[in-house]
């Protein structure tokens, strides 16, 4: 299948015919509304593919956005909200998984694999310049240099 | 009969692509010229029997004959011809032989322009790709084969799946599939390469049209997806760092490494072996794509080849190719010689760097698409990766590779005066941080991310371009002279700056989009108006009507603005009859740049229905920028330098001609 399609497939099998967010779930409070629709990005619908509950329309989806809104409104922070999805749910809920030791590597990759290659580089680099400087002169040769440039100096006098 | 002489030529192509992988390679080994001939002949002949197998099954589809099994279960007697056509690459068989259909297509390409490359790695890059061509057809033929028949024909077929029953999807995988397998022929001059021992700047001046091409048409198959799904889906995403997306993305990624590190070794001969590292890997994390994709690995719920011995299939293929070739080059490697020396500030180091943060950032986006696989796999913990960490890895990464782009062709090659390039760039950053303050102080003093962002889209816009004035010497000299000197300038100059160009104007876009869109849910009754970006939406009625395979429910809008109507939107939802599946098609109309879109949802009790409209200032921009970076693609490729042969180094500079003063 192609590609793309399966993709739009999956996300319209949760997606339609409704919309994710309703008119009616929308909270009075806007400055509430705003952080609950952030937090909704944060956390992923369990039975679609790779969608947060902000986009699904599947029934847990709902049940979910729901539930963020009810803590919000009893004064949870957006912490303690997450907090309490995750304990219900499991990190399988959350679409930018925690830093601690199991997402260690997942975490870690960038800066990893970009340290290591920049210090490829360097060291490649260095090499390359040490070739350049390896056409330093030996003692033998500094000393020919020397005296035919001090020849050149006392015959300018 | 002619599904199964489809099906015959086929198998033909597999046995003519195994005499393609063996002899002109044994030829190259033992310096038989007839052996090393057989190779271009096969080539085509292998390359006219797969045309002629997808012409069989697309006679198959067109003429909705469905005792084909692939027929019956893709197609149905109603659909509009040309989702007929389509609908031949819409499930996962047609769409394998798509892309063996395209492999064996480079494979002839090579065979008919090749002839300037020297006789032996013309042969062994034909037998590579002979090599894949056979794994791939046997795939096919083994596991996946649309030619097979059904015992009691069925009157009527299962449907085309109504999503891929849009435009996009008769352009969009055979753009992707042209740019992923594209990439394969630089695969095989790479192994071909490694074979000999040998690899020099003739080298890549062969492989750089290639990948330039591959590239392109990648560029084009994510864009033109991209779009797809922003207007399919209904709600106005247009990435959203899928698997599958990043299947597509990742490949892109190092083949955009891949082009500007075989520009260093073409001009330079330095980083030779990185470029052949570059060139399996790009073609690799094709063939993974592939396997991600096909096996269903992805996803144990959607995917349509939850089939375990295709998965299977496709990673023996996936170990062999990837396997063989680092082995190789694990080996040989060695054996390439390093080539010019270069300091850390100079064209050749800003084109390291941009190697450095590319595959970086390929690496990332693999490693977070495998890694809830991977973690599942070894501790059974269940963890999602999903588009907040790729958007905060991947941005902070692109940061500094797009402050960057504008300096790397004002630097010389060997030895670069960063001061000097940053001076020339006077311009350009002054230019960013104007436009930044005047977007900021539009909004009213805005998200300051969001005006750092356009800034920065900004600078790389005018930034791209100084090359082109610096070397014209626009406004120094004469218009005519300056006019002289830049049509003097090779295409390469062009395609560059356009493409970076390009880069800057999807930047915009996207920040744009991202920090001021506005979005409403609404539950409108006729009569009713919203607001949205300055202009006024109103809801006219409903009105139900048939298509040719669904029936819908057509919502009717007026814009206005100002108090004058600009026009009108329909935004629909259908129900396709076969399947009895439901698709959202969205209103959009476009002012400049911006889209205003407008998608139905659920009805109401009293009459009324959800809707949602959404204000994508600049939107318009993300795609255009990827026209741009085609646009460069395709006038580097035209450059008269790729189409000669072999370079070879002047003996004596040509003398500077001197406007006289």
């Amino acid at each position: 299948m192609i590609r793309r399609s399966l993709l739009i497939l999956a996300m319209l099998a949760c997606a339609w015919p409704a919309f994710a967010v309703n008119p009616d779930e929308v909270l009075a409070d806007p400055a509430l509304e705003a952080r609950a629709r952030a937090l909704s990005a944060q956390l992923r619908c369990m039975v679609c593919q790779n969608q947060s509950i902000d986009d699904s329309n599947a029934e847990l989806a709902k049940d979910l956005r729901l539930l963020v809104r009810e803590r919000l409104e009893n004064g949870d922070s957006d912490d303690a909200v997450i907090d309490y999805v995750v304990s219900r749910y499991g990190e399988f809920v959350l679409l930018k998984p925690r830093f601690e030791t199991k997402t260690l590597i997942l975490w870690g990759a960038p800066l990893l694999l970009f340290l290591a290659g920049a210090s490829v580089m360097v060291v490649s680099a260095r090499r390359r310049t040490g070739k350049e400087v390896g056409t330093n002169l030996t003692p033998e040769e500094q000393a020919r240099l020397d005296a035919v440039l001090s020849e050149d100096e006392q015959s300018r006098r | 009969m002619i599904v199964e002489l489809g099906h015959y030529a086929l198998v033909l192509a597999l046995a003519t692509s195994l005499l393609q992988a063996a002899l002109p390679l044994a030829g190259a080994l033992r310096g038989d010229r007839a052996l090393m001939e057989i190779g271009t002949i096969a080539a085509k002949a292998t390359f006219l029997l797969v045309a002629l197998s997808f012409c069989a099954l697309t006679y198959a589809h067109v003429t909705s004959d469905f005792s084909v099994q692939n027929v019956w279960e893709n197609s149905h007697s109603q659909i509009p011809l040309i989702y007929k056509y389509s609908g031949v690459w819409g499930n996962h068989e047609g769409s394998m032989l798509l892309w063996v259909l395209i492999l064996t297509f480079f494979s002839a390409l090579v065979a008919l322009f090749g002839n300037n490359l020297p006789e032996t790695l013309k042969a062994n890059v034909l037998s590579i790709q002979a090599m894949i061509t056979a794994a791939f057809a046997l795939f096919i033929l083994m596991t996946s084969n649309p030619f097979n028949r059904l015992l009691n024909a069925p009157g009527e077929g299962k449907d085309l799946n109504p999503v891929l029953q849009d435009i996009g999807l008769a352009i969009h995988p055979p753009l992707l599939y042209l740019g992923y397998v594209g990439f394969s022929v630089c695969f095989s001059f790479a192994i071909a390469a490694l074979i000999e021992g040998r690899i020099d700047a003739a080298w890549a001046r062969w492989v750089r049209p290639w990948a330039l091409a591959a590239w392109t048409c990648l560029t084009a198959g994510i864009a033109m997806g991209s779009y797809w799904a922003y207007y399919e889906l209904g709600w106005g995403g247009w990435w959203f760092w899928d698997p599958v997306e990043n299947a597509s993305f990742i490949p892109w990624l190092a083949g955009t490494a891949l082009l500007h590190s075989a520009l260093v070794m073409e001009k330079r001969e330095a980083l030779k072996i990185w470029t052949v590292l570059l060139a399996i890997m790009t073609f690799s994390m094709s063939l993974l794509g592939t396997f991600l994709v096909r096996s269903g690995v992805l996803t144990s719920v959607h995917a349509f080849a939850t089939d375990p011995t295709r998965g299977v299939f496709i990673l023996i293929i996936l170990i062999l190719f990837i396997g063989g070739a680092l082995s190789l080059f694990a080996l040989r490697a060695a054996r390439l010689k390093a080539g010019g020396l270069f300091a850390p500030i100079s064209r050749e180091g800003a084109l390291v760097l941009n190697n450095l943060i590319l595959t970086t950032a390929a690496a990332t986006v693999l490693t977070g698409t495998l890694y809830p696989l991977a973690l599942e796999a070894l501790t059974g913990a269940k963890i999602s990766v999903g588009a907040p960490f790729f958007n905060m890895t991947f941005g902070l990464l692109m940061l500094p590779l797009l402050l960057a782009v504008p300096f790397g062709p004002l630097l010389a090659w060997k030895r670069g005066d960063l001061p000097g390039a940053a001076q020339r760039l006077f311009a350009a950053v002054a230019f960013g941080l104007v436009v930044g303050c005047v977007v900021y102080y539009a909004q009213n003093g805005g998200p300051i991310l969001a005006a750092l962002g356009i800034a920065l889209g900004a600078y790389m816009i005018l930034g791209s371009m100084m090359e082109l004035f610096l070397r014209s010497g626009l406004g120094k000299v004469a218009a005519g002279v300056a006019w002289r000197r830049l049509s003097g300038l090779p295409r390469s100059v062009f395609g560059t700056a356009l493409a970076h160009i390009g880069l800057g104007v999807t930047l915009i876009g996207i920040v744009a989009v991202t920090a001021f869109e506005t979005e409403h849910i609404i539950e409108m009754k006729p009569g009713m108006t919203a607001e949205a970006g300055g202009y006024s939406l109103r809801f006219e009625g409903l009105r139900k009507g048939n298509g040719a395979n669904y029936s819908e429910e057509v919502g009717h809008f007026i814009v206005s603005g100002d108090g004058v109507a600009m026009g009108d939107i329909t935004s629909s939802k259908r129900i396709y009859t076969a399947r009895r599946m439901p698709t959202t098609e969205a209103g959009i109309r476009t002012f400049g740049l911006s889209q205003l879109y407008v998608s139905l949802g659920d009805d109401m009790a009293d009459g009324g229905i959800v809707v949602r409209v959404w204000w994508k200032p600049m939107i318009l921009c993300i795609w255009g920028g990827a026209l741009f970076m085609m646009a460069g693609g395709l006038v580097s490729l035209s450059d008269r330098r790729l189409r000669i042969g072999a370079p070879t180094r002047s003996k004596k500079p040509k003398p500077v001609l001197e406007p006289a003063q």
